[in-house]
């Protein structure tokens, strides 16, 4: 087995041209995904999960937005190791659907209305695994089983719009898996679901996983699912990485102030105040206007002189990496 | 119940359309709010919590059931009567870009519910506007400002500053964290449950996130296709759930805790179809308890003490399969 990670991102900046000017809402992402690994990149709305998921699919919306630095490097199956950032768009497309696929949050604007789901999975299993029309049909009834749909003989034939969310939301799993991809990309897939039908997609996530050993980037904003899910969790402020480790090391022993303050947030972990009310703390403030220092700094109950000039870098170390220049003190 | 509740809905039932597509979106839904208290509405879609909400405010006639405000039956007032409602029971909405008018500036958002209940003028009524948005944690001079130069949670405690402005007794909330980031969310909370108290607002709070709702709210009821599966306080509801429902949910909402248990135990099939709901108990094709008396029969809500009711044939008080009725 390769040691080097199935997906490397290395310093991955995106510019965007705007009316206003030109913006950089990815300025610093470093993360890596094992083959049968799951990776969680979480952030809220503004922290460049989407935009750094997107360009990592080669997705961004031209010509406003490009990759301006950094590498995003994909180890193929035949062990060659390509860097996604300029690969040409033709070779990108072969990768997309075979080596590596990708699940939205809607599935129903990710879904084609007017060709039924055994239709799509079929289109894409001709494209890229050389199969005849007959036998393609047939790998979309084994995929549609394989995601536990039920019926799938009579289902194959069903238009997106007969089915339910967390079934559309199946169909998609099932075409992203039709090609046996080993990295599959899940933009926010539980987002627009009921609760009790996102345990069911996550349980089914994590099981095609471990049966086909995919490595997996989870981009949510969902702490809970984060949890859930994750094996490593990659978290994101402002279009940076602030903090990497275990899934452990995350929620137990987090050293950031942003990791720390966000799980803080979360109405579970509400304290009782000295009235006996229970009070969830919060974060003063929103994701402001990036200037020199740490982005974080302004919302910071942490920060000192230190934290408001020049760049601040990512410590790695082994498992567990930080963007914070006090966060030794700020933990002590 | 000690004092006179502020709002009681009996049998309260809203049916959309008609057959063959009528929706049974609220089906015979009893529930009462008392001054001061905070009821979480809990469900997943078509659950019929919004329609709840709007059938407590009248923003939607009900097909049937009572709603009495302050013992005052309101479900059939006419239009023009209801201007006491209107001046005691409020809404903030989910989504805090569609909910203000782009168009008007702060000052004129909140002082529409001034002028249409004549509370203040002139002077006054640019006072008014200020100490409002101090309330909700806005400069005062922020009233100048149009709702795009907001954040999305800024633009939500001017929703709630608008809801406010009629000092209102009831504040029907619908989902008012849910399209908000956790750290902004925390703040919201934080700030609706400050306001509670210093106004002794009651609310009725709907989500579809147990945790938010645990938090905020001093009772529960869950629902599930229009019907109320369990009702109690969020200590009952939250520490010892009696309908398969409840412990459903309950067990399928991820912990933020890498060391809690993984979700293993999960409902199968998806959430039935409002215009065709199950017969008897419309949990029951879900349900991992069902026998053929839950489809034969509806459960009616029955107590568990203390307040604490839940509509399931069988008790589950000790987790037991049922024996076969």
């Amino acid at each position: 087995m390769d040691k080097s990670p199935l997906l490397s991102i290395r310093d991955l900046e995106v510019r965007f041209r705007t009316e206003e000017g030109e913006v950089t809402p990815v300025r610093g992402v470093t993360l890596s995904v094992g083959a049968g690994e799951t990776v969680a990149l979480v952030g809220e709305s503004g922290s460049g999960k989407s935009v750094t998921s997107l360009a990592t699919m080669g997705l961004l919306p031209r010509p406003a937005g490009r990759v301006s630095g950094g590498q995003i490097l994909f180890r193929k199956r035949s062990g060659e190791t390509v860097d996604l950032a300029t690969l040409p768009s033709s070779d990108l497309r072969k990768l997309r659907g075979s080596e590596i696929a990708m699940i939205f949050q809607e599935p129903m604007t990710s879904l084609n209305p007017v060709l039924t789901v055994g239709e799509q999975i079929a289109e894409s299993v001709r494209l890229h695994m050389s199969l005849g029309h007959a036998a393609a049909l047939k790998r979309a009834e084994e995929m549609l089983e394989l995601v536990e749909i039920p019926n799938a003989r009579r289902r194959v034939h069903e238009y997106p719009h007969q089915m339910s969310g967390g079934m559309r939301q199946r169909v998609m799993i099932a075409l992203a898996m039709s090609c046996n991809p080993s990295l599959l990309i899940a933009d926010e897939p539980t987002t627009a679901l009921d609760v009790t039908i996102q345990a069911q997609i996550l349980v089914l996530i994590e099981r095609l996983q471990k049966e086909l050993g995919m490595g997996v980037l989870f981009i949510t904003h969902n702490l809970g699912v984060v949890a859930e899910i994750a094996d490593r969790v990659t978290v994101m402020y402002a279009g940076q990485v602030v903090e990497t480790g275990t899934v452990g090391a995350i929620f137990r022993t987090p050293r950031h102030p942003y990791t720390s303050a966000l799980l803080n947030c979360l109405p579970a972990r509400a304290q009782r105040g000295e009235d006996g009310r229970r009070v969830v703390q919060s974060i003063p403030g929103s994701i402001g206007p990036v200037g020199d220092g740490c982005a974080f700094a302004p919302r910071c109950s942490q920060a000192a002189d230190v934290c408001r000039t020049g760049s601040i870098m990512l410590e790695a170390e082994m498992e567990r990496s930080v963007r914070c220049v006090r966060w030794r003190e700020a933990f002590a | 119940m000690s004092a006179s509740p502020l709002l009681a809905v009996e049998g309260l039932t809203k049916h959309f359309g008609r057959a063959p597509h009528l929706v049974r979106a609220v089906e015979d839904v009893s529930f009462h709010i008392a001054p001061g208290e905070v009821l979480g509405l809990v469900g997943e879609s078509g659950s019929g919590k919004s329609t709840i909400g709007r059938l407590v405010l009248r923003l939607i006639e009900s097909t049937a059931g009572t709603i009495r405000f302050e013992g005052q039956d309101i479900s059939k007032l006419p239009e023009r009567q209801l201007k006491f409602l209107r001046r005691n029971a409020q809404m903030v909405f989910q989504d805090p870009y569609a909910s203000l008018n782009p168009r008007l500036r702060v000052r004129d958002i909140i002082g529409e519910a001034i002028d249409a209940h004549r509370l203040a003028s002139g002077a006054k009524r640019t006072e008014r506007i200020g100490e409002l948005l101090e309330t909700v944690g806005l400069p005062a001079s922020h009233m100048s400002r149009f709702p795009h130069e907001f954040s999305g949670g800024q633009r939500q405690r001017i929703g709630v500053a608008r809801a406010l402005a009629v000092e209102p007794k009831l504040i029907v909330a619908d989902e008012p964290v849910s399209a908000l980031d956790v750290s902004v969310q925390a703040q919201v909370i934080n700030l609706m449950q400050d306001l509670r108290q210093r106004f002794g607002l009651a609310m009725l709070f709907i989500s579809h996130d147990l945790d938010v709702v645990e938090l905020m709210c001093d009772r529960i009821a869950v629902l599930y296709l229009g019907r109320v599966m369990e009702i109690g306080s969020s200590e009952e509801i939250s520490q010892r759930p009696r309908h398969p429902y409840t412990r459903a949910l309950l067990a399928a909402s991820p912990k933020a805790d890498p060391d809690a248990p993984k979700i293993r135990r999960m409902l199968t099939g998806d959430i039935p179809s409002p215009m065709a709901p199950p017969s008897g108990c419309v949990f029951r094709t879900r349900c991992p308890m069902a026998t053929d008396e839950c489809a034969r029969s509806v459960p009616k809500l029955r107590s568990a003490g203390d307040g604490h009711k839940f509509a399931c044939h069988y008790d589950t008080a000790n987790d037991e399969r049922p024996a076969a009725a």
